[in-house]
């Protein structure tokens, strides 16, 4: 799509109008970001090095720090490839067949993306809780889920369950099934139709959704901070970790905490827009065919 | 390899798309299924390939029962629309897929392989084109890869749906001249849908006409041309 | 009809492509597992202490002050977003100027950025000793620790989600209809209000349904802002953490139904404008 230049649109406005216009916009579209998006982050690693360098390392390498880092990594590393798995199949299965409901189906995935992170820990605490349907028969075989890693990754799965499944349905949808359709009636089997044609067409749109699921993963508060405790060392991840060395005014140490993760952040970032920028055409749901 | 379809029926929601229909067509003949859209040609030959599953009657190849084999097994070469060649890989790969798809036990070496992929190449005009990509080729091009590719395998049966609906009218020349002269080489028992007449009836040895989800007539272009058997196969010719 | 499990040979088949069994069943599965059964956890749980305790708990006095504070909040914030964010995603999409990969790339921050960091931050920032805090405390303005806290951290929160709903639109906009506009005599602000405008209305209302949705079950970047004060400042998810710890479980549920609810309305009101505009226009 061909970008319409000054000189055509100059037929409407004088030159110099349109400039003073789109320079303002501009302005105001930079300011309100830079207060809104950047100040906080800018806040983040200025509060964490206000007691210099040691303090800094000091406060990310402790023992509840490194419990807390272990924990998200373990978290994230169960949730993410979980949820992958559950995103292909149910994309190869509303976007390669036709079936009654389907509408409901993809309703359905989408519903944790709707919910609040803490009714999505709530759910845990009823099932598993000390009151909840199970608590008494868990209690019984001496399983521990709410307070425990067990119940983290439960609302973690839940948390993040739509995102790689959003990501590819739009994708696969558009693709169409004639690719499929070619390479059975040529032989191959279901596996091997998915594992050369389907899955090669939809790599970087899946490398993308779990770069989010994963941001997504280790970064999540609310629903985890319901279902976990907060026990020190033990049933912490580093967004907990964060909350906890606030409450207790320990503040730099909070912000350094909250550095390494806003440092995830920008990673995060920094390869998502990789993608879009080198494989755009290959993530959006346009032009493929 | 002689195709038989019998009593097939296939509505889609509220659409019926195939009224009961029965055809026969001989070993190694060439015939066109023409009519216009919404006519159910295309659903025909899907149902013949296997791509869909009728709600009421069989399908025979040699007079076996293959209503109910998945496509995979019922030995077809089909030819897409819109080519629906492999994007992510070379010309060459993408004419190997079927033989490379096969078990250890029956699939051919290497440069059996390899081998074959120049055959075909040479067979439509290709030759040397095997390491370029798909988004590289012209569409005439891709099309005459998608039809090496499903010769791979040596289907006993050729299928083609609209094969050169997206081209320009040279280049659709060229490729019926090539269609024709590849069937007449092979003998392969050749069915293709279009809706242009021109070209139904310069190439097939046999034409079906198909209303409605019927067929109205089915026979050979002259004889349809001399004697049209209905009001709507007489408007459709003029 | 029932769909077979795996392709046996004699049965009849209605999909060629394969896998339908095998997909269906852990999709299903794993859907009942994580989804279902849990909110189903909730809605039962919800009604465990009878009709009157739901209402007593659901529609308590605090709770409607959260409910109010909760959806009040969110409709400010999403609201100047709708404004802020409609000329981002104009600057970005239609002004070529340096920067603007970055701009987009910061858009995408708060999507990205753990909830728990982002409310330490705009605490920082906004209190009374705050770079931002320290600025507004001589006019009277106070934002940390007030329900206007919540608004700011809602601001945050939903940004992407205009920006990134009008941008797509904004970007296919056929600029043959603005310059049969133009020749048709109007001027720069008709064609913005009469060609434009319209076309992408549907797109800022689904990110403005969206951004409200997300914003009304927001936790983290909230607590640490707000006063948390009850019936002032006290968001609705923060009261179901309350009632949590005082192991009144079917009166957290019953809040987390109302606000379930809600959140399901505003998304059913949302497919039924974004099906009306459809009809309309006719989707082309």
């Amino acid at each position: 799509m061909s970008e319409v230049t000054n000189r055509r649109t100059n037929q409407r406005l004088p030159a110099k109008t349109k400039i003073a216009l789109n320079a303002t916009l501009v302005l105001i579209a930079l300011t309100f970001v830079f207060i809104v998006v950047l100040l906080p982050l800018i806040v983040v690693l200025y509060e964490a090095s206000q007691e210099g360098w040691a303090a800094y390392v000091a406060a990310i390498t402790d023992s509840d720090a490194k419990s807390a880092i272990r924990l998200t990594l373990l978290v994230a590393a169960i949730a993410v490839p979980v949820n992958m798995i559950f995103g292909i199949c149910a994309a190869w299965l509303v976007t390669k067949h036709d079936f009654r409901g389907k509408d409901w189906l993809v309703a359905f995935i989408e519903i944790p993306f709707s919910v609040s992170p803490v009714v999505s820990g709530l759910v845990f605490i009823l099932l598993f809780g000390a009151h909840g349907w199970f608590g008494p028969w868990l209690q019984a075989h001496d399983i521990e889920i709410i307070f425990a890693v067990p119940g983290i990754v439960l609302a973690t799965v839940f948390v993040t369950l739509p995102f790689v499944a959003r990501q590819i349905i739009p994708l696969m949808h558009a693709q169409g099934r004639a690719a499929e359709e070619a390479a059975l009636s040529l032989g191959a089997s279901g596996w091997q139709t998915f594992w050369h044609v389907t899955l090669p067409d939809i790599r970087w749109a899946l490398l993308y959704g779990v770069l989010l699921s994963l941001a997504r993963a280790m970064g999540e508060f609310g629903a985890v901070s319901v279902v976990s405790g907060h026990i020190r060392g033990e049933t912490n991840t580093l967004p907990l970790h964060v909350e906890v060395l606030y409450n207790d005014y320990n503040f730099v140490a909070a912000f350094a905490v909250a550095s390494l993760l806003a440092g995830l952040a920008l990673v995060t970032l920094v390869l998502k827009s990789l993608l879009e920028w080198r494989h755009g055409n290959e993530l959006k749901a346009q032009n493929n065919s | 390899m002689t195709i038989e379809v019998r009593e097939i029926s296939r509505t889609f929601q509220a659409h019926v798309a195939l009224d009961a229909v029965s055809l026969k067509i001989e070993d190694g003949d060439f015939v066109a299924l023409l009519g216009p859209s919404g006519s159910g040609k295309t659903t025909l030959l899907r149902v013949i390939a296997g791509l869909e599953y009728a709600d009421v009657g069989r399908v025979y190849f040699a007079d076996i029962d293959v209503t109910n084999k998945p496509v995979q097994d019922r030995g077809i070469g089909f030819v897409f629309q819109n080519y629906a060649l492999f994007r992510h890989m070379t010309v060459a790969k993408n004419i190997a897929f079927g033989l490379n798809m096969l078990g250890r036990n029956r699939r051919p070496d290497a440069k059996a392989i390899e081998q074959r992929v120049t055959e075909l190449l040479d067979l439509v005009q290709l030759a040397g084109l095997g390491p370029r990509y798909p988004n590289q080729l012209s569409g005439g091009q891709r099309q005459r890869v998608a039809l090496a590719r499903a010769l791979a395998r040596d289907p006993k049966i050729l299928l083609l749906d609209e094969p050169f609906g997206a081209l320009d009218a040279k280049v659709r020349r060229e490729l019926r001249l090539a269609l024709r002269a590849i069937h007449e080489r092979l003998k392969i028992t050749t069915i293709f849908v279009t809706h242009d007449q021109e070209e139904a009836f310069a190439l097939a040895d046999h034409v079906a006409i198909l209303h409605n989800g019927k067929i109205e007539q089915f026979d050979t272009p002259s004889r349809i041309q001399q004697s049209p058997n209905s009001e709507f196969v007489q408007a459709f010719l003029a | 009809m029932s769909f077979p499990l795996a392709a046996k040979p004699h049965r009849r088949r209605r999909t060629a492509l394969p896998g339908f069994g095998l997909t269906l069943g852990i999709t299903l599965f794993w859907l009942a597992l994580i989804v279902v059964i849990p909110l189903c956890a909730v809605v039962i749980r919800s009604t465990g202490g009878g009709w009157e305790h739901f209402v007593a708990v659901g529609f308590s006095p605090r709770a409607m002050a959260a409910y109010r504070v909760t959806f009040v909040s969110a409709l400010i914030a999403t609201s100047i977003n709708a404004f802020f964010g409609l000329i981002i995603a104009w600057v970005l999409i239609r002004i070529k100027f340096p920067g603007r990969r970055l701009l987009s790339a910061a858009i995408d921050l708060p999507f990205a950025l753990p909830t728990a960091v982002a409310g330490i931050a705009l605490t920082a920032l906004y209190a009374n000793t705050g770079w931002i805090g320290a600025h507004l405390e001589p006019m009277g303005i106070q934002i940390a620790y007030h329900p206007s806290g919540i608004v700011v951290a809602l601001i945050f929160i939903g940004l992407p989600f205009i920006v990134r709903s009008v941008e797509p639109v904004l970007a296919d906009l056929d600029r043959t209809l603005e310059e049969a506009a133009a020749t048709l005599g109007a001027n720069r602000w008709q064609i913005f209000a009469y060609v434009i405008f319209p076309a992408i209305l549907p797109a800022l209302l689904t990110g403005f349904a969206l951004a409200l949705a997300r914003c009304v079950g927001e936790y983290g970047s909230v607590i640490f802002i707000a006063g948390n004060m009850p019936k002032i400042s006290e968001i609705a998810p923060l009261l179901i953490i309350t009632s949590l710890e005082q192991y009144d479980y079917p009166g957290a549920s019953a809040i987390a139904v109302v606000m379930l609810v809600i959140s399901f309305s505003i998304l059913i009101a949302l497919n039924l404008i974004q099906g009306g505009w459809r009809r309309r226009m006719g989707d082309s």
